[in-house]
């Protein structure tokens, strides 16, 4: 349950953006989230909500990106998406495979009304 | 208008900044850190406690210990006569960078070989905070389920080392070890695990050659950096 700290480091991004864009309204800001980077969606969600209710923010909403688990081949540079845990490559059936993404946890862009 | 304003940076980008500092600063020093993360009561304080018992009293080691509430674990870790700090966090289920940074302040990094952090108990979020580490090192006891793995891959992937501790519990307990191993290799196929039952002092020598191995690597890198 650190969704809440996730959710006030990305207030804090919006607040240093809206510092320099003071006539903007935040529609939206845009996350990238992997499948191995331990966060809940909806925890999210919902400690964004909590905590921009009281700030000009209660209105932005977060537009999340989910980015699955992918390899590399070592081998045959075959890049696949894991499923249930197989890294073994699907073509040459190598096991040296490096993860490629997954491990996100980005803000990708925010959206303004100008 | 709408306008889409490209911002392209970690949502930990503060905590990112931070650890990057540490590291810097672990590397200038020498000294050699890791976090140990595992569920709460896997047996972290216990496997430190043993492993400070099994240092050289001339070794220059440290601890940070974290928790939400209490100084327990640093006032069990304080009777090996090395350097202790408790960092009580007061709710927050995970240490930041921030929160290390501020407790090395009155411990001069260039008297300290090896810095030792115990993390919240927590399998969780303790992943998503970089501290600066050489490398995390992840707990599984095997009163907990040979899944564990499976159901929290994100510090499985992200450790270098699992230690399945308690092992002489292992009769008491529907625990497959076999599957266990099986499970942290299908997460994280490079990763390495060590068996030990700190209690019974089984296993500790694995887990103290890995140590020592680990360390050398960090310092040998080091040094290259230095010639180049």
């Amino acid at each position: 349950m650190h969704e809440l700290s996730i959710a006030v480091s990305i207030l804090d991004a919006v607040e240093a953006q809206a510092v320099r864009r003071p006539e903007a309204r935040f529609s939206k800001v845009g996350l990238r989230i992997g499948e191995l980077s331990g966060i809940d969606v909806d925890a999210l969600n919902f400690s964004w909500q909590a905590i921009t209710m009281d700030t000009d923010f209660r209105a932005t909403a977060l537009e999340v990106e989910f980015c699955p688990r992918r390899h590399r081949c070592g081998k045959c540079g075959q890049e696949f998406e894991v499923h249930d845990y197989e890294t073994d490559c699907p073509s040459c059936k190598n096991m040296a495979t490096t993860c490629i993404s997954g491990e996100e946890l980005d803000i990708a862009f925010m959206e303004v009304e100008e | 208008m709408s306008t889409r304003v490209p911002v392209e940076k970690k949502v930990l980008n503060e905590n990112q900044i931070l650890a990057n500092e540490l590291r810097e600063r672990f590397r200038e020093n020498g000294v050699f850190c890791l976090n140990l993360i595992s569920s709460p009561g896997s047996g972290k304080t216990t496997l430190l406690e043993k492993t400070l018992e099994r240092l050289p009293r001339d070794t220059r080691v440290a601890v940070l210990t974290g928790d939400i509430q209490t100084e327990n674990d640093a006032n069990r870790l304080k009777r090996s006569g090395f350097p202790v700090k408790q960092i009580t966090t007061g709710g927050t289920c995970h240490l930041d960078a921030r929160m290390i940074q501020k407790h090395l302040e009155d411990w001069p990094l260039e008297d300290i070989d090896i810095l030792l952090i115990e993390n919240v108990g927590n399998l969780v979020c303790p992943s998503s905070y970089d501290l600066g580490e050489a490398a995390k090192v992840v707990l599984l006891s095997v009163t907990e389920g040979e899944d564990k793995p499976l159901k929290y891959p994100s510090i499985f992937f992200k450790s270098e080392l699992v230690v399945i501790t308690k092992l002489d519990l292992l009769p008491y307990v529907p625990f497959d070890l076999a599957k266990a191993r099986e499970n942290c290799l299908r997460v994280h196929p490079e990763v390495e695990i060590v068996e030990v039952a700190a209690t019974k002092d089984a296993g500790m020598d694995q887990w103290m050659n890995w140590l020592r191995k680990r360390k050398e690597t960090m310092l040998k890198g080091r040094r290259a950096v230095l010639v180049n």
